[in-house]
């Protein structure tokens, strides 16, 4: 499939060399007052009053690559998956491909009209009834008065919500909100549909409904699809092509099931038992200045981060400070893989933290958690008398790891009954 | 054979790319924005559409009584209430066009790094819907000069209101040229927006809305038309109250300024509607 030379008519996309560079550290948000101070002291050979102090600050002028030169051909009709763990760059190159955002080099060649869809719902107006949306969303995917007229009722109907249409969209539950975007996006006249786990909140039956039409859109319209999702089970059922993302980087290109089955291994990598926080990524306030660092955790009773849920796991956390705290405390909060917040636990007393290293023994029980996959952040903090927390540092890609519950005779849906199993009810007699 | 692509993504563009075919595809999308602008901005209000009025009214009323009464400054002989209210009109159209489309990008921050479309279709939807505003205001002013002429006062309208488009499609052109110059510059200096609303205040004593040209020193007041507003202002009172002067080399002058302004608008924020979302 890759490789083949292809006649050139048959081509949808065709992406070359593609590179897209972040800088790191401080972006945007400036005052003019505080660009020309820096510039009048650069001017001058003195420091930047404006650059922040401390050990732990970032110089502003190191850059990230999200993407690291990708070379890509699609042909039409073609369903292409896009997997890659968080940050891999996959949403990155959907936001270039949508033209949210330029490249910083490479091109990108398009044959069709694209009709991209990176969120459910965008541009809909709170105040306007659903029909009212259909044509404001419609006219923002690129769709004309007389092309939405002439779909309005399919739309309606693959919708589900013929009942509401005339009613303002600040009523709907989300799922029909979701189901309106949808079906919006499912009847553009694009030649290239753009999906970026737009699924993930609909219900199950929506969702097969979506996907249904998806596939049917690109075999008997010839509609070429790019979808991303963390859920394998849909980029299974919808895509008859791959390919995966690491560090920015085209990792594999071609069969779904060899993709999934790469992409798994990239993610058992992330879940090494030992990990490096130093370089970690961290919410924004602590990005570039912090007064305390996490710099690794690892799981010495562990090759690989895989947990059951009733057992009591050892986690050693190694601290870096610039200060003294005398009573820290610690949190973790777990993601799961459709990025939704869903518990964390606390480590009310984490003791004494020294200026220079510090080592933590914690344990861990994720007892509660469903089977499935798991990112972590970690936050270290501590509160003054009156209990006013202050967080040292914040890191929103901590560790990935597997649990697997034990003792159930059925599956557990995580999508659609949630992630925490509360525990079981009993039946009792009065 | 070279194959010819619907579109090509590229990290620049060219420099003089005004886009405005795009945006004419788009034009369904401008009218749905100006239908969607209208239709919310007054939900959940009592008074709705009627603050398109009450608005210029009470600041006509406030401004007879301060500059007309106490201060007692000319008015070229006319009802002051009229001249004040001649003056405020379009001043209101222009600073409104101005400041809503001053923050395009950081209000819409959020729908832009979802989806592409051409982003000028924003900042002129805004403004198209202005005009629905100062339509209203504008019909409440000819009632009020009207009523003053069967009253008798030395109102007239002339031939010149004639070329009240001209003068309206001026005004817009204008304040969305600079409104897109600021939300352009304001992605990155945040601080700029502060000064927007300090600085129409400003501009608005520079131009002939209070004072009337006729009053003023020759350099005054050829300094004072310089001002790419106050030609029009100044000729649009003289067309629809008969009195006043017709700065019409002024106007030619002003001209220029707009269309010049309005270029360097559209192209500042095609330039940064392609990177902004990752500096904003």
């Amino acid at each position: 499939m890759i490789g083949e030379i292809m006649d050139e008519k048959d081509i949808a996309v065709k992406i070359i060399d593609l590179k897209k560079r972040y800088r790191l550290g401080v972006i945007g948000g400036g005052t003019l007052q505080g660009d020309i101070q820096s510039w009048l002291a650069r001017l001058r050979g003195k420091d930047d009053p404006n650059s922040k102090l401390g050990s732990k600050a970032v110089s502003s002028n190191e850059t990230f690559l999200a993407l690291d030169g990708i070379n890509l051909t699609i042909r039409k009709g073609e369903r292409l998956g896009i997997i890659g763990h968080n940050g891999a760059g996959k949403s990155t190159l959907l936001k270039i491909f949508s033209r949210v955002t330029a490249p910083t080099e490479g091109k990108i060649y398009i044959d069709g009209r694209v009709s991209s869809m990176l969120e459910v719902g965008t541009g809909f107006h709170e105040e306007l009834t659903g029909r009212e949306n259909i044509y404001l969303n419609g006219a923002i995917l690129g769709m004309n008065r007389s092309e939405v007229d002439s779909k309005i009722d399919q739309i309606i109907e693959f919708s589900e919500c013929a009942k509401f249409i005339d009613t303002p969209v600040k009523r709907y539950s989300s799922g029909m909100y979701v189901k309106l975007a949808f079906a919006v996006a499912a009847h553009l006249d694009a030649d290239i549909l753009v999906m970026d786990e737009v699924l993930a909140v609909g219900d199950m039956k929506f969702q097969q409904k979506c996907l249904g039409k998806m596939s049917d859109v690109s075999q008997e319209e010839g509609k070429t699809v790019l979808y991303v999702s963390h859920n394998m089970n849909t980029i299974r059922q919808l895509c008859d092509r791959c390919i995966v993302l690491d560090h920015g980087k085209l990792v594999y290109d071609g069969e779904v099931e060899d993709a999934i089955a790469l992409y798994a291994d990239i993610r058992r990598g992330d879940k090494s038992s030992r990990v490096d926080l130093r370089d970690a990524k961290r919410y924004r306030s602590v990005a570039t200045m912090r007064d305390l660092s996490f710099t690794s955790i690892s799981f010495p009773d562990k090759e690989i981060n895989e947990f059951t849920d009733d057992e009591t796991v050892r986690a050693v956390v190694e601290i870096e400070s610039d200060i003294d705290i005398p009573q820290a405390r610690l949190r973790f909060g777990f993601f799961d893989m459709y990025d939704r917040k869903i518990a964390s636990c606390v480590c009310p007393d984490a003791g004494a933290v020294k200026k220079g290293s510090n080592t933590v023994q914690l344990n861990i029980s994720f007892k509660g958690l469903v089977s499935g996959t798991y990112r972590a952040e970690m936050i270290a903090f501590s509160s003054n008398e009156f209990g006013t927390v202050k967080e040292h540092d914040i890191i929103t890609e901590g560790f990935f790891f597997d649990v697997t519950a034990k003792g159930s005779d059925f599956e557990w849906n995580a999508l659609r009954w949630g992630s925490v199993r509360l525990p079981d009810m009993e039946k009792t007699q009065f | 054979m070279a194959k010819k692509w619907t579109a090509i993504i590229e990290p620049k563009h060219r420099l003089i790319d005004l886009k405005l075919k795009e945006v004419w595809q788009y034009r369904d999308l401008v009218w749905l924005f100006v239908k969607r602008d209208f239709t919310t901005r007054y939900k959940q209000t009592v008074l709705g559409p009627l603050w398109f009025i009450i608005q210029p009214l009470l600041l006509t009323v406030a401004q007879t009584f301060i500059f007309g009464n106490i201060a007692g400054l000319s008015t070229d002989g006319l009802p002051q209430f009229l001249f004040y209210m001649a003056g405020n009109v379009p001043w209101l159209y222009f600073s409104t066009c101005l400041t809503s489309t001053s923050n395009t990008f950081t209000t819409n921050a959020k729908i832009f790094g979802k989806i592409y479309f051409p982003r000028l279709t924003t900042p002129i939807s805004t403004a198209i819907s202005s005009l629905i505003n100062f339509i209203i205001q504008f019909a409440m002013f000819v009632i009020f000069t009207i009523i003053y002429m069967i009253m008798g006062d030395n109102v007239h309208i002339t031939w010149l209101a004639l070329l009240t488009p001209l003068f309206v499609l001026e005004l817009a052109a204008l304040g969305m040229g600079f409104g897109i110059i600021i939300s352009s510059l304001t992605t990155k200096y945040r601080d700029l927006q502060v000064l927007v609303s300090f600085g129409v205040l400003v501009w608005m004593y520079l131009s002939p809305v209070i004072i009337s040209g006729s009053s003023l020193s020759p350099t005054v007041y050829n300094l004072m038309m310089l001002n790419p507003v106050s030609p029009v202002i100044e000729l649009m009172r003289y067309a629809w109250l008969g009195s006043g002067t017709t700065p019409f080399g002024f106007w030619g002058i002003s001209w220029i300024v707009t269309f010049v302004v309005l270029l360097i608008g559209v192209i500042l924020f095609n330039k940064v509607e392609k990177t902004f979302m990752d500096t904003v």
